[in-house]
């Protein structure tokens, strides 16, 4: 991951040609290679992105660490919060491969010009959506991010493995978390069946677009970084949820939801694309919230970032008038 | 007071030892002020799971790598030389320990 250096530039068709052959033997492609323009770019927007979901998607929960209702449960969500920061950092590091710094990309995320995850502008109401973020926000992630482990770029492929290890903890916990809420007072129950109908289907927006209407999909299918379409991996996140909810004892708020015996998969409703569309122009409950937020952590930040550097400017001055002959 | 730019954290190459007897092994990258930091910061970023009982952190700016372009002319002239391996030789049936 020596980031700094470009791709040195090889006669274009044998590179082309080169390229062309690895990505069909389904080999990796790493950062020095020479690579199309367009591969790059597509690479970058979406590490990018995902990175900025990372830590954008630290809010929502880190909204509830000071209200978790035991020393266990705050324990287990500092750590996950933390896990958050630490896919953001392994993603940055991905995308600094491609040639573009990280200073690049937060300026982009804070001014708007990248996108992050749709679903981390929807609020935390209670402490059961701290549960649901983690069955169904972390499920449906888990099932984007696990055909990715297999990505035709090295360093986002490895950084995915690292990522999807940590969160099956992620979803783990949060399904623990409804367990026990299902099977508490009644109380409990109605708290996690309302965080279910609130997440449903903004989770299922998670996996984009439906395949006709997808701008980068064919590109991006075409180069191996994505293997599987969204309509694909939707299907696949709802076949895997509806067991999951009759376990827990909640029921999706899908009246259209059945098993389709012809198919066999489970039918579900129309998604509110409109709804979708509305999030992603900046419309949603929380977008304002969550930029404003992140600029302010950044700014925040930045006598931190100041004062490192001071003093390991002032350290290396010592060392080295400690090292010159007297 | 106007901030210079975040990326003046230079960046580091991390590599973790998983265990004693193992090589260590690149991970990944981060930003840090300096060694010291870039341990600190490797220890939270890549061995939250007690991945490793130990780290190395090296400037990336100072790696040296090979251009993949240079690759037929480094990497080629081992191919036609099979008699380094000890398939190439045939041996009598029923000689052991050979």
């Amino acid at each position: 991951m020596v980031s700094t250096e470009t791709s040195p530039r090889a006669e274009p068709a044998a590179a082309r040609e080169r390229f062309d052959a690895v990505i069909a033997a389904g080999e990796r492609i790493e950062p020095r290679d020479w690579m199309p323009d367009d591969y790059r770019a597509t690479l970058v927007r979406q590490i990018a992105q995902h990175a900025h979901s990372e830590i954008i998607g630290m809010q929502p929960e880190a909204n509830w660490i000071t209200r978790a209702p035991s020393l266990k449960r705050k324990a287990v969500l500092i750590a996950k919060v933390q896990d958050e920061a630490g896919h953001g950092l392994y993603l940055y590091s991905a995308a600094e491969t491609l040639g573009v710094s990280r200073a690049e990309l937060l300026d982009m995320l804070h001014e708007g010009r990248q996108k992050y995850s749709s679903i981390f502008n929807y609020p935390t109401l209670t402490w059961a959506d701290v549960g649901v973020i983690g069955w169904l926000v972390d499920g449906a992630a888990i099932t984007n991010q696990v055909p990715l482990c297999r990505c035709s770029y090295g360093p986002y492929a490895r950084a995915m493995v690292r990522v999807c290890k940590e969160e099956s903890f992620h979803q783990r916990q949060g399904f623990e978390i409804l367990h026990v809420l299902a099977h508490g007072t009644p109380e409990q129950r109605a708290m996690a069946q309302d965080a279910t109908d609130r997440w449903y289907w903004p989770s299922l927006m998670m996996f984009g677009p439906p395949d006709a209407e997808s701008a980068h999909s064919a590109r991006s299918m075409a180069y191996g970084i994505k293997r599987f379409s969204n309509d694909e991996l939707r299907q696949r996140f709802v076949d895997m949820i509806v067991p999951q909810a009759d376990a827990l004892g909640l029921t999706l708020p899908d009246p259209d939801l059945r098993w389709n015996p012809e198919r066999g998969h489970y039918d579900f409703g129309e998604i509110d694309w409109a709804e979708f569309t509305q999030v992603l122009k900046g419309n949603g409950p929380c977008n304002r919230q969550r930029l404003s937020h992140r600029r302010a952590a950044h700014a925040e930040g930045a006598w931190v970032r100041e004062a490192a550097r001071a003093h390991a400017a002032k350290r290396a001055r010592r060392a080295e008038h400690e090292g010159s002959p007297a | 007071m106007s901030e210079r730019p975040l990326d003046e954290w230079p960046l580091w190459e991390v590599f973790v030892r998983a265990r004693r007897g193992l090589s260590h092994t690149h991970v990944g990258s981060l930003h840090a002020a300096d060694a010291e930091h870039a341990l600190h910061n490797a220890r939270d970023l890549y061995t939250r799971r007690r991945e490793g009982v130990s780290l190395w952190v090296v400037p990336a700016a100072s790696i040296t790598a090979s251009a993949p372009d240079d690759r037929e002319v480094l990497f080629d002239p081992a191919d036609d030389k099979v008699y380094r391996h000890p398939t190439f030789y045939s041996v009598p049936e029923g000689v052991e320990h050979l």
